[in-house]
């Protein structure tokens, strides 16, 4: 059988795309923004629900939309966007042809028919179970069919970046290590193995179970199990997204990681730790013992933690030393101040690494020790949490990094460069302004996933403070801003790929390219030596230090007062 | 495009002498890094976490 070894260079970035590998990161791309559009208009119609004064859909569909909105956002366009970044990293960029491009093309359409048909079910109205979906709430056996080949799909993808790793070491396209994008992609890669084998393991046996093969799931056992898969899944999206910040720090500003071994490292506690922490979603279930819960949340999420910490540094902290390498050295903030904020792949990423942070990151802290969750769970605040971090993290990074792509893989011009400088800020702030107003309805005690927070004809009615009620009803103003940001992002790409201006290159052509080709790998720097007289009293990234330290206190005090709070909602003396 | 020999892949042993570190090692083997990151999950939250479900007794 023939390899096509064919690769194009990119004129202005001069990355090498391997010519299957470049549709393939193409079309699941698309896939994934396809998704995201049905996703958005799915999050319209239950924001528009969940505000109190407009309560658009009825119950039933409520849960139908909030279903398919769970899934079609969270698995559907997050984990097609995740493979066509997996076989970036380690195609173009370790300028390597794909392994098997075929079984590539045979994953994909896997999971493209495993998406039809779990919206399939949900839409046909039998199958509202939500995204946990939890026994012994059944779906129709269509659901659990199209999660299980959409995953064994996503699995193949995977097993596809491991053997181009395989290739690319064997015809020594690169030498020595991996770059480090491509070592989170790795990272990424790695989590999403043992995820997808934990729904397996929970969705199939449901699916025998929705058809009548086996009589029985206990509960307590499908929710552990299934939030090896849940949670886990939430993990290929930091490490895929903390990937992407790296490579827009390196793509827009050429900076180079503070320490490339303490990047490393913190990605290897990612593999070792972060998937421990599922255990944070079982946290009020009786059955399971305190030292399960406190080892997995805490001691393994604790490191998993530092580990987000030291990405949420270098990372910044890379940008500013680049920045004052050029110039920009005055005083604490300057980097800041003069970075692109027009350019939004820039700005896309830095209210991800932002936002992820002092929103989702903090909470996500509280909620996760075992106290704590008492006073939130199953609040609203859980989804403000959790929008925090895969909107404003993980899909807000993806978008930025749709920016660099459009010109650099589908080599079309922007549609809309004016709309695209506002985008981020209108999506990222919205989303943000979103998130904060549910964890401050969460605090009160407004229930998620709740049709109707009045509980209007139940026998135990409950009265929610009126500032419960305002908040819901800015969370949902906010909420449409978002999805008037998201609607930019979906009519800018949809726009610059079908319709945008071709880049032409004059002489374009594909070339063969021959194996064993690298250079031998540049030596690395052991100590970020040769800034010369960058920074302030001796710090090389003065700003990125205050930032840090702004963000201890803010966490610090915050998880300080929940424990004051927690004290009141069970006075103990 | 020819051939430059000096530009051809260079053997392992010029890279240098010094013995490459245990955690670069670690780095550098992606299929090891995968073992860890599914086992320590796998043992530490579901096994564990089974066990002690299956251990709950049930009422009669
Ligand atoms: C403009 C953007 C978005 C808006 C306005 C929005 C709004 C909402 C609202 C109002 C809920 C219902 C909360 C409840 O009643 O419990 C919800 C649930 C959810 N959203 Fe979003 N969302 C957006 C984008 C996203 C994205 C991009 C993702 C994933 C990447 C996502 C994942 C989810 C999930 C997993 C749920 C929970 C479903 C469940 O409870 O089963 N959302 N969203
Ligand atoms: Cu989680």
């Amino acid at each position: 059988m023939a390899v096509n070894r064919n690769f194009r260079t990119c004129p202005s970035t001069g990355l090498v795309y391997h010519e299957p590998a470049e549709k393939l990161i193409r079309w699941n791309a698309v896939a994934g923004v396809v998704s995201l559009l049905v996703g958005g208009v799915l999050a319209l119609l239950v924001t528009l629900t969940r505000w109190p004064a407009v309560k658009l859909l009825p119950p039933d569909w409520f849960y139908l939309a909030l279903t398919a909105h769970g899934l079609d956002m969270l698995v559907f366009w997050i984990i097609f966007f995740e493979i066509a970044v997996l076989y970036f990293a380690a195609s173009t960029l370790l300028k390597c042809r794909l392994a098997t491009p075929k079984v590539a093309w045979a994953a994909f359409w896997l999971m493209i028919v495993g998406a039809l048909m779990n919206n399939f079910a949900v839409f046909k109205g039998d199958s509202s179970v939500m995204f946990t979906s939890y026994v012994p709430m059944g779906a129709h056996p269509l659901f659990y069919l199209g999660l299980i080949l959409f995953a064994v799909g996503a699995l193949i993808a995977v097993f596809v970046f491991f053997g181009t790793l395989v290739v690319g070491k064997a015809e020594k396209t690169y030498n020595g290590s991996v770059p480090l994008v491509t070592f989170g992609a790795i990272t990424a890669a790695i989590i999403a193995t043992f995820t997808i084998a934990a729904g397996a393991i929970i969705l199939i046996p449901t699916f025998l179970w929705s058809v009548g093969l086996v009589s029985h799931i206990d509960s307590l056992m499908y929710r552990t199990v299934w939030w090896g898969f849940g949670h886990s899944s939430q993990q290929i999206n930091v490490a895929a997204h903390v990937s992407v910040w790296y490579a827009i720090a390196a793509i827009v500003f050429g900076a180079k990681p503070m320490s490339e071994k303490v990047s490393r490292m913190a990605f290897v506690l990612y593999i070792l730790f972060l998937q421990l922490a599922s255990a944070h979603h079982l946290l009020a279930d009786p059955g399971l013992t305190s030292n399960w819960k406190i080892f997995n949340t805490s001691y393994a999420m604790y490191l998993a933690v530092l580990a987000s910490m030291v990405h949420g540094l270098t990372v910044p902290g890379a940008i500013e030393v680049a920045q004052r390498e050029k110039g920009f050295n005055k005083g604490f903030f300057e980097w800041l101040r003069k970075a692109p904020w027009g350019n939004p792949c820039f700005s896309g990423m830095f209210i991800s690494l932002v936002g992820f942070g002092f929103l989702g990151g903090i909470s996500g802290v509280m909620m996760g020790t075992e106290q704590l969750n008492l006073i939130i769970h199953n609040t609203i605040y859980v989804p403000g949490h959790f929008h925090a971090t895969v909107v404003v993290g993980t899909t807000l990074a993806f978008m930025a990094l749709t920016y660099f792509l459009i010109p650099t893989l589908f080599r079309r011009e922007l549609m809309f460069p004016g709309m695209a400088k506002w985008q981020p800020y209108v999506y990222g702030l919205g989303m943000c302004a979103f998130s904060v107003f549910m964890m401050g309805a969460g605090t009160l005690g407004v229930p998620r996933r709740h049709w109707d927070m009045a509980f209007s004809g139940a026998i135990l009615p409950h009265e929610f403070p009126g500032t419960a009620y305002l908040m819901m009803g800015i969370m949902a103003v906010s909420g449409i801003a978002a999805v008037v940001g998201g609607a930019m992002y979906l009519l800018i790409t949809v726009g610059s790929v079908f319709f945008g201006r071709k880049i032409e290159t004059p002489g374009f052509k594909r070339v063969p390219v021959r194996e064993g080709m690298a250079p031998p790998p540049a030596p690395v720097a052991v100590a970020p030596a040769g800034h010369g007289a960058i920074g302030l009293g001796g710090f090389v990234a003065p700003g990125t230090f205050v930032l840090a330290m702004i963000f201890l206190v803010s966490f610090v005090l915050y998880y300080f007062v929940n424990w004051k709070y927690l004290s009141t909602v069970w006075p103990m003396n | 495009m020819s051939q430059d020999p000096a530009q051809a892949a260079p053997a392992d042993d010029d890279v240098g002498d010094e013995p490459v570190p245990m955690m670069q090692q670690l780095c550098d083997n992606p299929f090891l890094l995968l073992f860890l990151g599914v086992a320590m999950p796998t043992v530490l939250y579901i096994v564990w976490g089974v066990m002690e479900i299956v251990g709950i007794p049930i009422s009669k």
